[in-house]
């Protein structure tokens, strides 16, 4: 098997306040293959932002990333210089955040913002450079893009930004893009253009995905494989038919069960009772016990750590004897 | 884009009109136009006489009428102390405080921007700190103040520059001008520091706040994951995107800054309009108190409409957004 | 709807001492004495008053009397310099005036126009924001378009002109005491519009509340009611305008009376001492200008700290 594009083990992302220090991510561990599709979902404040943050270098003071590694293509780019992360965010990690009508800087043209990526990732000349962006801008599936490309960001529909803001991500080849929630801020009806861009996208230059949302019908459509998260950790990851079809966290369990199907109306959705802890309130033991509808005395003192049920990864200590007879 | 501009304007004019009233009023009520001709031992016959062919007898509305056009043509009476036409006694003092204002809003603007951006990036370093204790020293002090202060040190201490005056001054036509010889420079030196220290506190604080704002925004943080050095980002985006408010701010501040320029004009006595005005208020000249006050209107309605105007360049987003309104 | 529940608790107006306790233990206060410049601030600002206050106690001679002014005393310098002469501490003017005396009456004469000035711009303020809210409409738009071009005007051009203006209409009527009222109306003048749109703002929110339809139609005076809800809760903002302001209307009369243009020097504020001092900085008599200026300058930065630290305490409840 060929090294994982993008490889995240143990993975600590603390928040230093005055009062405490905060941990939103706690030991997550995921790969994500060349061509491949990752999908993270949970809650908000599950995490999933911060990870994609974490692993394209942008977490800011007050907070840091206290262990773990991060590797793309088989170098570390943790706790690289600054200048050097810098290299790899544009150029070998491409983000797409949530929102596209704030992600453009409004007084510069969308061109001009292009451009502006693409040379400080290549010694491209500034035409060949225009060239490349009216590429990029036609690949996203922008209409008339040699007229668009002069165009003021508020001159463009949501959808259209979005477009920019991919085109902006891909310019310059990156092996993994980062969509954080990419479609969360658009109507219904140009998201599933969007998704399918990026999928397409993916696929065509061979770019590994990782799409953090919180859409469960998103993630079944789009991805190859799903991790789901809470409270900063990854309760189960797996090829995103068996989680979907199969899940085996008591959470990812009534996360599945509130995905509304056609064929299943009368079926009453799950819903999971109580909210997310806060950071600052996170039980001890597995984060999920308050909630979870099996647990157990083990549950309330000992943290899960991942187990193995074929293809699948679970945190959760129901799957503990499996592993045990196995052993 | 048009309608936008030509409402504006219409504004401008209705705020003109309302000053004007205002200007004929003192004119009229406050000072006595009759004493601007008469001696003390003039008859009452003889001074209503002068009144009759003033027009003074004639309806207000008539009389404002008349003051209005007169105003139109920049004639605003005589002066009681001078006994001089004042609008060539303003003209003869635009320059000097023209030059002033001018001089010290750009010393405003680039010592603020600088600092403001200093202080931005910077936020907790000793300099940006000290920065911030001058905003709250140059906000604070009394303009008239810190002129003595200036005055203290490098006139009568040091003597390395002049207390009072514009130097040697080149006509150039009915323009004077002091920014051609070096004494000109030496003497607009503290005065321009002096009036623009406010302004300057201002601009910092305010590019210090606004870049500060755009720096946390999404569009910087997707800059900063496009790779963009801290440079481009820094000195492209967030600086362009803090100087659309901030040019606002300093363009509307420069018809404070010649108003202040009274103050300023008055502790150094530099021959502006500024000190005329003062030494009018202390003597009670009223036609040139008017006069003063329609011109400074004029010159912050014309700022005003011509920074509206600008900004709508500088911001494609306007530029559109009116012109679809419109 | 929630709306409608008149908002506010009767217990705030009925018992003063339960609402000092509370003060003592609320936000504003812990915020205060985490604060230590603010502490400074306030101490040298109470400092001020008291001193002024207390001046004709403190001082050695009246300065406002000629009687007790003597020309053999004139230009004496500071006590502790070679040529000093005691009483004087701070030394003396060309009239023979001591510095420290004329500076303690200076800065009663100083803080006894700023708050009346203040106050006046206050009352002002508040009833045309009062009536442009709640009467709306014409009435409205005029008020706040005048408000508008007053803005754009710094308010010691105003102040000028209203201080040239009086002096035109009086004559030779104005003596000292009318010269401190044109400059306390001059100073109202100038600072009015922010009260009355904050307090405008107010009441436009406030007139569109259930409660005061629900009032109108059980037949209770609204205005009455509305008003006395308006006033309690732009208290906060109106205090933090009044003490920023109070800077700004010290700042105004001392540059009015530097300009020649406020109190005459027979009854000199501490602007008046600056300007009189200003002549006699080339001779090298540097205290009759620097402790005037000195005084003025610690006065208005701990007043701008103080007015600094309310607003950033009181900031969550302004916006």
């Amino acid at each position: 098997m060929t090294k994982p594009v993008l490889s995240v083990r143990n993975l600590e992302v603390e928040f230093v306040t005055r009062r405490a220090t905060l941990r939103a991510i706690n030991g997550v561990s995921f790969d994500i293959a060349k061509g491949e599709v990752l999908g993270v979902v949970g809650e908000s404040g599950a995490g999933k932002s911060v990870t994609g943050l974490a692993v394209i270098g942008l977490i800011d003071p007050p907070g840091r990333i206290s262990s773990g590694e991060i590797e793309l293509s088989g170098t570390r780019i943790d706790h690289l210089p600054p200048e050097e992360i810098r290299r790899v965010r544009g150029k070998r990690i491409g983000m797409i955040f949530q929102d596209p009508l704030t992600s453009l800087n409004p007084l510069y043209r969308i061109g001009d913002q292009i451009v502006e990526t693409i040379r400080t990732h290549s010694n491209l000349s500034e035409s060949a450079a225009r060239r490349r962006a009216i590429d990029l801008l036609a690949e996203v599936g922008i209409p008339a893009p040699e007229k668009r490309i002069d165009g003021y960001p508020h001159e463009f529909s949501g959808g259209m930004r979005q477009r920019v803001v991919i085109a902006l991500a891909i310019c310059a080849e990156p092996e993994l893009i980062i969509a954080d929630e990419p479609t969360t801020a658009l109507d219904v009806s140009v998201q599933a253009q969007i998704i399918a861009l990026i999928k397409r996208l993916g696929r065509d230059h061979g770019t590994a995905v990782m799409l953090v949302t919180h859409d469960m019908g998103v993630i079944a459509e789009t991805c190859d494989r799903v991790a789901v998260m809470y409270s900063g950790r990854i309760a189960e990851i797996g090829p995103v038919q068996e989680v979907v079809r199969n899940p085996l966290h008591p959470y990812a369990k009534g996360l599945m069960g509130a995905i509304p199907t056609l064929a299943g109306e009368d079926k009453r959705l799950v819903q999971i009772p109580g909210a997310m802890p806060r950071l600052s309130a996170i039980p001890p033991g597995c984060p999920f016990n308050p909630r979870c509808a099996f647990v157990f005395d083990r549950c309330r003192v000992e943290r899960p750590e991942p187990i193995r049920q074929g293809d699948q990864s679970v945190a959760c200590h129901l799957f503990e004897p499996a592993k045990e007879t196995a052993a | 884009m048009l309608a936008f501009t030509l409402r504006r304007f219409l504004q401008a004019i209705g705020v003109m009109l309302a000053v004007g009233v205002i200007a004929f009023a003192m004119f009229r009520f406050a000072g006595d136009p009759v004493n601007q001709i008469v001696s003390i031992d003039t008859s009452a016959a003889q001074r209503a006489e002068i009144r009759h062919s003033l027009g003074l007898d004639d309806p207000v509305l008539v009389q404002f009428g008349r003051y209005f056009i007169n105003a139109l043509q920049f004639k605003f009476g005589v002066s009681y102390q001078f006994r001089l036409p004042v609008s060539s006694l303003l003209a003869e003092r635009m320059p000097a405080t023209l030059e002033l204002a001018i001089v010290a809003t750009i010393f405003a603007m680039v010592a603020g921007i600088l600092m403001g951006v200093y202080s931005a990036l910077r936020r907790d370093t000793v300099l940006a700190r000290l920065f911030q204790a001058i905003s709250l020293i140059g906000i604070s002090l009394p303009t008239f103040l810190i002129g003595i202060l200036l005055i203290y040190l490098f006139a009568v201490t040091l003597g390395w520059l002049p207390s009072f005056g514009r130097g040697e001054v080149v006509k150039l036509g009915w323009w004077s001008t002091g920014l051609l010889t070096v004494s000109g420079w030496k003497a607009i030196i503290m005065p321009a520091i002096t009036l623009g220290l406010f302004q300057m506190t201002l601009i910092m604080r305010l590019v210090r706040a606004e870049m500060l704002e755009v720096l946390r925004t999404d569009y910087i943080r997707f800059a900063r994951a496009r790779g963009l050095t801290t440079r481009a980002i820094h000195f492209g985006h967030a600086l362009k995107n803090t100087l659309v408010p901030v040019i606002t701010v300093a363009g509307l501040q420069f018809g404070s800054v010649i108003a202040f320029s009274i103050i300023t004009e008055t502790v150094f006595q530099w021959p502006g309009m500024g000190l005329l005005f003062v030494q009018a208020v202390q003597n009670v000249d009223i036609p040139i108190m008017a006069a003063y006050l329609l011109m400074v209107s004029l010159i912050f309605v014309t700022i005003n409409l011509v920074v509206d105007i600008l900004y709508t360049v500088v911001d494609p987003r306007l530029r559109s957004t009116v012109g679809r309104a419109a | 709807m929630s709306d409608a529940v008149v908002p506010h608790r009767a217990e705030d107006h009925r018992a003063p001492a339960g609402w000092f306790r509370r003060a003592l233990d609320s936000d504003i206060f812990y915020s205060f004495r985490r604060s230590r410049l603010t502490m400074v601030a306030a101490a040298i600002t109470l400092l001020f008053f008291l001193l002024a206050i207390s001046a004709s106690w403190l001082a050695v001679q009246n300065p406002f009397d000629p009687a007790q002014l003597q020309l053999m005393n004139s230009r004496i310098a500071p006590l502790w310099t070679a040529d000093g002469q005691s009483p004087f501490l701070l030394g003396t003017d060309e009239q023979g005036r001591d510095v420290l005396s004329a500076i303690l009456y200076g800065l009663r004469i100083s803080l006894a126009v700023g708050i009346a000035g203040v106050v006046f711009a206050g009352a002002l303020g508040i009833a045309l924001g009062l009536v442009a809210g709640y009467f709306g409409g014409v009435i409205d738009t005029v008020i706040m378009r005048i408000a508008d071009v007053q803005l754009t005007f710094p308010a010691i051009l105003i102040a000028l002109l209203v201080n040239g203006v009086a002096k035109s209409l009086l004559g030779n009527r104005l003596d000292e005491m009318s010269t401190l009222g044109v400059l306390v109306i001059a100073i109202g003048l100038s600072f009015w519009v922010q009260y009355a749109r904050t307090v405008r703002g107010s009441v436009m929110v406030e007139k569109n509340k259930d409660y005061v339809a629900a009032a109108q139609l059980i037949g209770l005076p609204a205005p009455k009611i509305m008003f006395r809800h308006v006033l309690p809760n732009t208290m906060g903002p109106i205090l933090v305008i009044a003490t920023i302001n109070l800077a700004l209307a010290i700042i105004t009369e001392a540059t009015l009376s530097f300009l020649g243009a406020g109190m005459p020097d027979t009854m000199p504020s501490l602007g008046t001492l600056i300007r009189i001092g200003n002549n006699y900085l080339f001779a090298g008599e540097w205290w009759i200008v620097a402790f005037p200026g000195i005084a003025l300058a610690g006065l208005i930065l701990s007043i701008n700290l103080l007015g600094d630290w309310l607003r950033d305490a009181l900031n969550p409840k302004l916006r």
